[in-house]
């Protein structure tokens, strides 16, 4: 798919003819974009059409079948990330990026409080000062709208809706600059959904992050993205500005997508 | 039984190679837990397995051994190992600090300052420094391999949290030659700074976990703290009550059900070696006792 993005930046991540296939089960085919810093990038697709395999391999968790992603180092050198050894991929992942899972409790440790939740990235990049340390989880915990006096309750005692917030300030506090965020309002009820979207495009265009959204749902898309893909069966089928494809959909299957869903 | 029957100290010549080999990398990469091919023993798991397959292993005929349990020679696990290995290998015994070359211990290092040429084998229940925190043995691996060490600072952080202070008051975490993290068995951190520096040779073996680690003498062992929360020993504050000390560790006994009880120190050895010397504390007017064990 070509880059129609301008901008005076360079890309932040390329990916360039990605592939990924499970033996005979193709799960992605030939998947190209560039990501730009600031950018926010929805991936919509039904069940079962590559979504999540494709954040994976995007994310180096996954080595692709073929093609390649690559990354902009805080040092400005663009590097492919199957270049990275283990402990370079590992330390991106726990300083320049951010992973918010579809459940809490994948990412985050429900066994040990909010508190320290938060400043595990900061003790793993070598902070070493407890008062620092909690000062800024619980500076954290303020904008993500959870009380300061919960900061030492475990996560189990939070709501879902806590909880994908605690999540998502376990990834930001070491101010990441790409986030990946998989169904990041999954399961969770309309108003709890509601909230969680607008503190998500607060802290986006607050702090300039570029983030790439799996969702299946439209609304979270248009409420969050500069830019949509569209996937099905493995494959880029539509890619545009988010207005554009959502209110003007060029491919039939994404008309059948937008057309599914219920008039406010 | 007759103990002629067993090959020297027990385990067949096969077994204490694999085990020597095991020993020899831990006391290269010190501080990394070596995995071994742990063999049964004729004790329960938790009750020194580990240990006294270590011990097993580097024991000869000119060596004196002595064993403790909570810094006591005369319970039943530090009398029955002591037992078996007279009986097995016909090793001499003691329970001088001083004249042992090989120590076994179960949670705790002497107070008597270890020299060159004596080697401390640990039993180890756990040996894994992340386990509470991080459940998969492959995870943990990796991160010991990359020193990713942010998790333990995780447990501390909980600890103040939740008590105020560190409150971690055995198994304290350690890192070994400023590169690996280290579970320094269950010992009372108040012994934690008598590792650093040591002169002895410190073998952790653990039986049922199925690994062996190391401190090669005068080694750096830094226990982990925060800047605005460093390490700090802990110690009943109370004098011994029978040989008066006031810089050991204490074993605390309940004697009634009105809420009295003494402090004594948990090195018998220590403890009766003071005695000998003429210290008294407030429970030993009356001249000591003849030794309980033999």
């Amino acid at each position: 798919m070509a880059e129609p993005l301008t901008g005076n930046d360079e890309p932040l991540l390329v990916a360039e003819g990605l592939a990924k296939n499970y033996g005979r089960l193709i799960a992605c085919r030939d998947i190209s974009f560039a990501l730009y810093p600031g950018e926010v990038l929805a991936v919509v697709g039904e069940s079962g059409s590559g979504k999540s395999t494709l954040l994976q391999l995007l994310s180096a968790q996954l080595a692709p079948s073929a093609g390649r992603v690559s990354y902009r180092m805080r040092d400005g050198v663009l590097r492919d990330l199957a270049s990275l050894g283990e402990a370079e991929r590992r330390f991106l992942f726990r300083t320049d990026w951010g992973f918010v899972h579809q459940d809490p409790a994948q990412g985050l440790r429900m066994a040990v409080s909010a508190g320290a939740n938060v400043g595990e990235r900061l003790m793993a990049v070598g902070w070493n000062h407890y008062g620092r340390i909690r000062k800024a989880a619980s500076s954290w915990l303020e904008r993500v709208e959870i009380e300061v006096s919960r900061i030492d309750d475990v996560p189990r005692t939070y709501s879902g809706g806590m909880r994908q917030r605690l999540q998502i300030a376990r990834n930001l506090v070491t101010e990441p600059r790409l986030v990946f965020m998989d169904e990041p309002t999954g399961g969770l009820d309309v108003s709890v959904q509601a909230r969680l979207l607008d503190l998500m495009r607060n802290l986006v265009s607050e702090l300039g992050l570029a983030a790439i959204i799996i969702t299946h749902d439209l609304a979270v898309a248009r409420l969050l993205s500069h830019r949509v893909m569209v996937m099905k069966g493995g494959q880029v089928i539509e890619t545009g500005l988010t207005d554009q494809v959502l209110d003007d959909p060029r491919e039939p299957y994404t008309q059948l997508l937008v057309s599914s869903i219920l008039p406010p | 039984m007759n103990a002629s029957a067993y090959n020297f100290a027990y385990l067949d010549e096969q077994t204490k190679r694999m085990i020597r080999r095991a020993i020899l990398k831990a006391i290269a990469i010190p501080g990394y837990q070596v995995p071994f091919a742990s063999r049964e023993m004729p004790m329960p798991y938790g009750w020194g397995t580990g240990g006294v397959q270590v011990t097993a292993a580097i024991l000869g005929p000119d060596d004196v051994l002595k064993v403790i349990d909570q810094g006591s020679d005369d319970t039943t696990n530090a009398i029955s190992i002591r037992k078996f290995f007279a009986k097995t290998a016909g090793v001499a015994t003691t329970t001088s600090t001083e004249d042992a070359t090989v120590i076994q211990t179960r949670h705790r290092i002497p107070e008597a300052p270890l020299h060159a040429g004596q080697v401390l084998v640990y039993q180890v229940p756990i040996p894994e420094p992340l386990r509470f925190l991080e459940p998969r043995e492959t995870e943990t691996r990796r991160m010991h391999a990359l020193g990713e060490y942010g998790l333990m600072h995780v447990k501390l952080y909980e600890d103040i949290a939740r008590f105020g202070h560190i409150a971690t008051s055995y198994a304290y975490p350690v890192k070994v030659n400023a590169r690996y993290v280290m579970d320094p068995s269950p010992t009372p951190k108040f012994d934690n700074p008598k590792m650093d520096d040591c002169p002895a040779l410190q073998l952790f073996g653990a039986g049922r976990e199925k690994r062996i680690y190391a401190i090669p003498p005068h080694t750096t062992v830094v226990s982990l703290d925060f800047e605005d929360h460093p390490f700090t020993r802990y110690r009943f504050d109370a004098p011994c009550a029978l040989c008066g000390a006031d810089d050991t560790y204490l074993d605390e006994i309940v004697r009634d059900d009105q809420g009295s009880r003494m402090f004594v120190c948990s090195d018998t050895d220590y403890c009766e070696g003071r005695q000998a010397a003429g210290h008294r504390g407030t429970e030993s007017a009356a001249p000591h006792k003849e030794r309980a064990h033999g």
